[in-house]
């Protein structure tokens, strides 16, 4: 089996709901059998290339075409297997309950015979190294493993263009590899082309040729972020020579944590959060950071021992976040939790940051002035009539990040802060930290992303394995 | 999240899932249509060895079926109070009236929901998702594109358990939870609704871009078996109605509720 041919020609796409076009004007040709690092910032219409390929775009009812885009002549809608998608969210992808009903689901919808699919299932599952039975449930597969069973799903169907649209992006670091070594031993052994959409170049080299980006250079909008008070980001030394780095905030003793109550994540724990301090807690998939975090954040009652705010932290609440009302948390710990879609509230952009300062009462003219200051450092004002879930990846973390910062809180708790966002999004968020820890802030980062805790001096605190 | 339902091992568990439904269906339509209180009893007591065989473990049996077990006398108590009056009346206050008549509906009530429920529960308890949605679409010949979408919809019920905790830590965090509580609760029932479509959504891209809805004829993973089995379990179920009716008839109970 060969890769397949892929052309571009004056290629565009306009979703039906929206005025402003996806992509347009593209031109590309990539060679079969070649293997294509796609990049460009947010917006710039990488995904939408992508799923153009794969024939779910949909029809005349869902958008506008122009242009051509062919594989191997053919219009991609009109070739359903010969492209295998893979896409970033690991819990969207697995369709079917069991595994091997869902590496087969492709080659049903094929009409491939019953006996070559089984054999397609385990050729696939093999090549992308998922050595669980046939049975297993799909919900009981971790993130890398969950990708792997998508890779496998799309294989199954034997396609001559593999397109992977950020694959790696929701996964820890061991979970990044095993997908990558994963996609190179396939795109070695079926010679597929291959199109991978990532902005974290470095996980392809060695297994990619060339890359394409897409869309305007990035240098403009960067050039405005400069201007902001946020500065650029810089380095920032070691922890230890931190200014504000001596007042403790939150104190925790022999700390256990619980997402769902009776089922400890992790612990005991002894961790002090100081004024000024970045934090990183760190770990793989499952280890409990995102709990611990929460529990930091008075947003999860302890399992075991003690979460205590300080005197100064806490003025006249109780020692314990968990017992602050949620409106005593806004000046006191505020918390940008992963995903955007979940914690946006209001119909306008302007709105969204104003929540938290209303629900402080605060007076009309102070909200005014705290949303305008925002909307500029955040480069939101362009968009602050705008609808907030029709926002960017980029631009809904900057928001959720203003939202937060509105109310001014001594701890900011951030889960993920960097995941999945372009290179661009992923200075802001140095330069937006390292700002705040300067002010004394304190910073407690839950993530993946050793360059994040690296660039902003961070003290890491590692968590163990999934028990 | 949504755990494989490994419960009954009796003699019935490997028994196409269209055959329990049809024959759930069979035990339950003669009782649909008649409301006297011999056809319910002798289908109840026909049903005991099909509810036996289909290998639920007596706690399970009594922990699944225990709604019906409150449902049943509950709606009894009522018809005994307020249905039809006829024969000697044994208690009148106000618009309660206990007769022989009523109370020969309640039991035959008590009996019906019981007969009708009880089979249902027991065959149904071990069934998975998939192998009833293998049988629906290949051997019930309901479409496939609706039965894999239903599918595919079911496994994301479990996310959304996971979604409603995340809205209401976003709104703690938002400084909005301490009061106006069902206001809150409408405003995340609202967002429940839109990442429900959103997770559809993404579902719907995963399955068309491995080739769902192409036009090409579709071909199936696994056969959903269909035998002797399948064949008897529906013979048993149409022996029951048929015995219960032919007993109410032969006893002059018979009373079809269409008649009236």
């Amino acid at each position: 089996m060969t890769g397949a041919r892929v052309a571009a020609r004056g290629w565009g796409w306009r979703y039906a709901t929206r005025h402003a076009w996806a992509a347009r004007g593209l031109d590309l040709d990539i060679a079969p059998g070649e293997r294509i690092l796609l990049s460009g910032l947010s917006g710039s219409g990488k995904s939408t290339l992508l799923h153009a390929l794969a024939g779910v775009l949909g029809g005349d009812d869902e958008g506008e075409q122009e242009g051509t885009l062919a594989i191997d002549g053919d219009d991609p809608r009109d070739v359903h297997g010969r492209a295998g998608l893979v896409l970033q969210d690991p819990d969207a992808q697995a369709i079917m309950h069991r595994v091997g009903d869902d590496v087969a689901f492709g080659c049903e919808n094929l009409g491939v015979p019953r006996d070559e699919m089984w054999r397609r299932v385990s050729s696939a599952l093999d090549l992308v190294g998922l050595d669980v039975s046939l049975d297993r449930s799909t919900s009981a597969l971790s993130g890398g493993q969950k990708q792997r069973l998508a890779l496998a799903g799309a294989l199954a169907m034997q396609p001559r263009l593999l397109l992977l649209d950020e694959p790696t992006a929701n996964l820890d670091a061991s979970g990044v590899i095993e997908v990558r070594d994963a996609v190179a031993r396939v795109v070695e052994s079926t010679g597929a082309t291959l199109i991978v959409v990532e902005h974290r170049a470095d996980v392809w080299r060695g297994v990619i040729d060339r890359e394409v980006r897409l869309g305007p250079p990035a240098s403009t909008t960067t050039a405005v972020f400069g201007t902001t008070p946020f500065g650029a980001p810089e380095i920032r030394g070691s922890g230890a020579e931190v200014p504000y780095s001596c007042t403790p905030l939150i104190t925790t003793r022999d700390l256990t944590v619980a997402r769902v109550k009776g089922k400890p994540a992790a612990g005991p724990i002894d961790l002090t959060i100081r004024a000024g301090e970045v934090l990183g807690i760190t770990g793989p998939n499952g280890s409990g950071k995102s709990t611990l975090g929460r529990t930091l954040a008075g947003l999860l009652p302890a399992a075991g021992g003690t979460v205590v705010a300080s005197d100064e932290l806490r003025g006249d609440a109780a020692p314990q976040p968990i017992r602050w009302s949620s409106a005593q948390l806004l000046t006191r710990i505020g918390t940008v939790l992963q995903s955007p879609d979940h914690q946006l509230l209001a119909k306008t952009v302007r709105e969204e940051i104003e929540v938290g300062p209303r629900a402080l009462k605060l007076p009309p003219e102070e909200i005014a002035r705290r949303t305008d200051d925002l909307l500029d450092r955040l480069r939101l004002d362009h968009l602050a009539a705008a609808h907030p879930h029709t926002l960017s990846g980029g631009e809904k973390r900057r928001l959720t990040v203003g939202a937060m910062l509105a109310t001014r809180p001594r701890v900011c708790v951030l889960d993920e802060p960097t995941f999945g966002q372009d290179p661009q999004t992923w200075r802001e968020m140095v330069g937006i930290m390292a700002s705040l820890a300067d002010q004394g802030i304190a910073i407690v980062a839950i993530t993946h992303d050793l360059d994040l805790l690296s660039a902003l001096g961070a003290r890491e605190f590692r968590m163990g394995d999934a028990q | 999240m949504i755990p494989v339902a490994q419960v009954a091992r009796g003699p019935l568990a490997g028994i196409n899932p269209v055959a329990k439904l049809a024959a759930a269906l069979l035990v339950a339509l003669p009782l649909i249509v008649t409301i006297d209180w011999v056809s319910a009893l002798t289908a109840l007591v026909l049903e005991i060895p099909l509810i036996v065989m289909s290998g639920l473990g007596w706690r399970s049996f009594w922990l699944r079926t225990l709604p019906v077990w409150i449902a049943a006398p509950l709606t009894a108590v009522s018809i005994a109070l307020y249905g039809e009056q006829s024969g000697e009346v044994h208690f009148h206050w106000w618009l309660m009236n206990i007769s022989d008549g009523s109370l020969e509906l309640a039991a035959a009530t008590f009996f019906r929901v019981l007969a009708i429920a009880l089979p249902g529960i027991a065959l149904f308890a071990g069934v998975d998702p998939t192998d009833l949605a293998d049988g629906l679409a290949q051997r019930a010949k309901l479409p496939a594109r609706f039965v894999l979408g239903a599918l595919g919809g079911l496994r994301m019920v479990g996310l959304l358990v996971d979604d409603w905790r995340e809205l209401e830590a976003a709104r703690r965090v938002r400084g909005v939870a301490d009061q106006g509580r069902i206001r809150r609760l409408a405003g995340m029932a609202f967002a429940l609704i839109v990442l429900a479509i959103r997770r559809g959504t993404h579902l719907a891209t995963a399955m068309e871009s491995r080739a769902f809805g192409a036009t090409t004829a579709r071909t199936w993973a696994r056969e959903s078996p269909w035998g002797a089995r399948e064949w008897a379990l529906m013979a048993a179920g149409l022996a029951i109605s048929v015995t219960a009716l032919v007993v109410t008839t032969a006893t002059g109970h018979l009373n079809i509720i269409v008649a009236d």
